[in-house]
């Protein structure tokens, strides 16, 4: 892990790449990465996340800056600006259940081709997917999520980069921070090593890249 | 009483001791504030925490801590919080007792269409489709009609939230089942009729020889 300043943490980041950013509703999405991404007005970048939030916040900036192609997540119904795109053609958006974009996800960083979920079966979720039965109940084949970046948000991060979360901000923090090629981690709190128990870090350091510095 | 009382305090009655139970937003949320007296259940939110209290008082809202939908609540004592992978766990592996969702249709056999409008309004599935296909029980909390047509339809004509049927439809005129996929009238608001359900319904109702009226 090292640390790095968010202008520079957001250079590694080309355009087109694919990100994930931590968050539900805005609650737990680094903000300061996010305004970033604004500032350096990367463009075509694929945001997976659980929403878009609502314009003027978490991800919500990003739909108003035009930094992303595509979004893939499981709501955008409180986001009228990426109806709006969405429906004009220039912002393409994938829906996903928010339980199968959560395990598509963690299949990813747990080494896992995909996953099968009874989610969606039946419905327009299912097309273009395989159907499997097994002992008689069918499922979906719903293949990992992979991203270039996560972009997380921690309460604490230790020197090492060891990570804890707090309440519903937690989210999707630490799943994608297991399914990305770089993580980069914007905390609110920096604080010695053995300030977080071992017992109470949910992200180990080693999966951490970046640590934005205070 | 209003529609949107009637329908959750009818709801409310239907929690038992120790439930895990997932609220949607919207009518259903309201269900949290007619816990009967001394029963205690464990609310969701999908966002990540068990043990969702309502909304803080004024001045104590914590920016971490909130519903489904972004709204500042407060956690009671033995609350938990945890992931979305977790949550989601929760939700189709079978620990959730209870789930109350919106509808915009519901078919005779009890099918539910609950997340799109194809060409006007495409907010996402969210969590639906997973409460749905994982909760023991799904229960719909909606307005019998929308704009005077019947949302209890013969066939959804929207797109379907999951092949499973709900177990049990809440409106403000009447508590409606699917025993052996047929939509049954079990129950009618209080001084609302057999004659005024059928009216505002689209399905064909299967109606016993006895109908009670709610218990609110």
């Amino acid at each position: 892990m090292r640390t790095i300043s968010v202008q520079a943490a957001v250079e590694l980041i080309p355009d087109g790449a694919s990100v994930m950013v931590g968050g539900f509703m805005g609650v737990g999405t680094p903000e300061r990465l996010v305004d970033e991404l604004v500032r350096q007005k990367k463009r075509d970048l694929t945001i997976i996340a659980n929403d878009n939030a609502l314009p003027g916040t978490g991800i919500g900036k990003l739909v108003s800056a035009g930094v992303m192609r595509k979004t893939i997540a499981s709501h955008i119904g409180l986001n009228p600006e990426t109806q709006k795109k969405m429906l004009a053609g220039t912002l393409e958006v994938e829906l996903v259940p928010q339980g199968t974009l959560i395990e598509r996800i963690r299949a990813a960083g747990y080494g896992l081709g995909g996953v099968l979920t009874p989610t969606g079966v039946g419905t327009v979720v299912e097309e273009g997917k395989r159907r499997i039965e097994l002992d008689g109940k069918p499922y979906l084949l719903e293949t990992a999520l992979h991203a270039d970046f996560a972009l997380v948000q921690a309460m604490l991060a230790d020197y090492l980069g060891n990570l804890s979360y707090a309440l519903t901000a937690r989210n999707f923090n630490p799943v994608i921070a297991m399914a990305a090629g770089t993580v980069i981690v914007d905390a609110e709190h920096i604080v010695p090593v053995g300030v977080i128990s071992p017992d109470h870090i949910v992200t180990p350091a080693p999966v951490v890249d970046y640590l934005i510095a205070h | 009483m209003d529609a949107q009382t009637i329908i959750a305090r009818r709801i409310a009655r239907e929690l038992r001791e120790g439930m895990l139970v997932n609220l949607g937003i919207g009518i259903p949320t309201l269900v949290a504030d007619y816990v009967p007296a001394g029963l205690h259940v464990f609310f969701q939110s999908e966002n990540g925490l068990i043990g969702t209290g309502p909304v803080p008082q004024e001045g104590l809202a914590q920016a971490r801590l909130t519903d489904a939908g972004g709204r500042p609540v407060t956690a009671l004592p033995g609350a938990c919080a945890f992931d979305s992978a977790m949550s989601f766990g929760l939700i189709r592996g079978g620990h959730l007792d209870m789930t109350v969702l919106g509808a915009l249709q519901v078919d005779q056999h009890g099918l539910l269409a609950n997340w799109m409008i194809p060409g006007k309004m495409v907010p996402g599935m969210g969590g639906a489709m997973d409460l749905v296909a994982g909760a023991k029980r799904v229960v719909v909390a909606m307005q019998h009609t929308a704009k005077g047509k019947p949302k209890i339809v013969n066939r959804c004509s929207l797109p379907l939230t999951s092949i499973r049927p709900v177990d049990l439809v809440v409106t403000e005129l009447a508590v409606i089942a699917f025993p052996g996929g047929r939509a049954t009238l079990l129950e009618t608001a209080p001084g609302v009729g057999v004659q005024q359900v059928l009216a505002a319904t689209e399905a064909a109702l299967e109606v016993p020889e006895r109908v009670p009226s709610m218990t609110l």
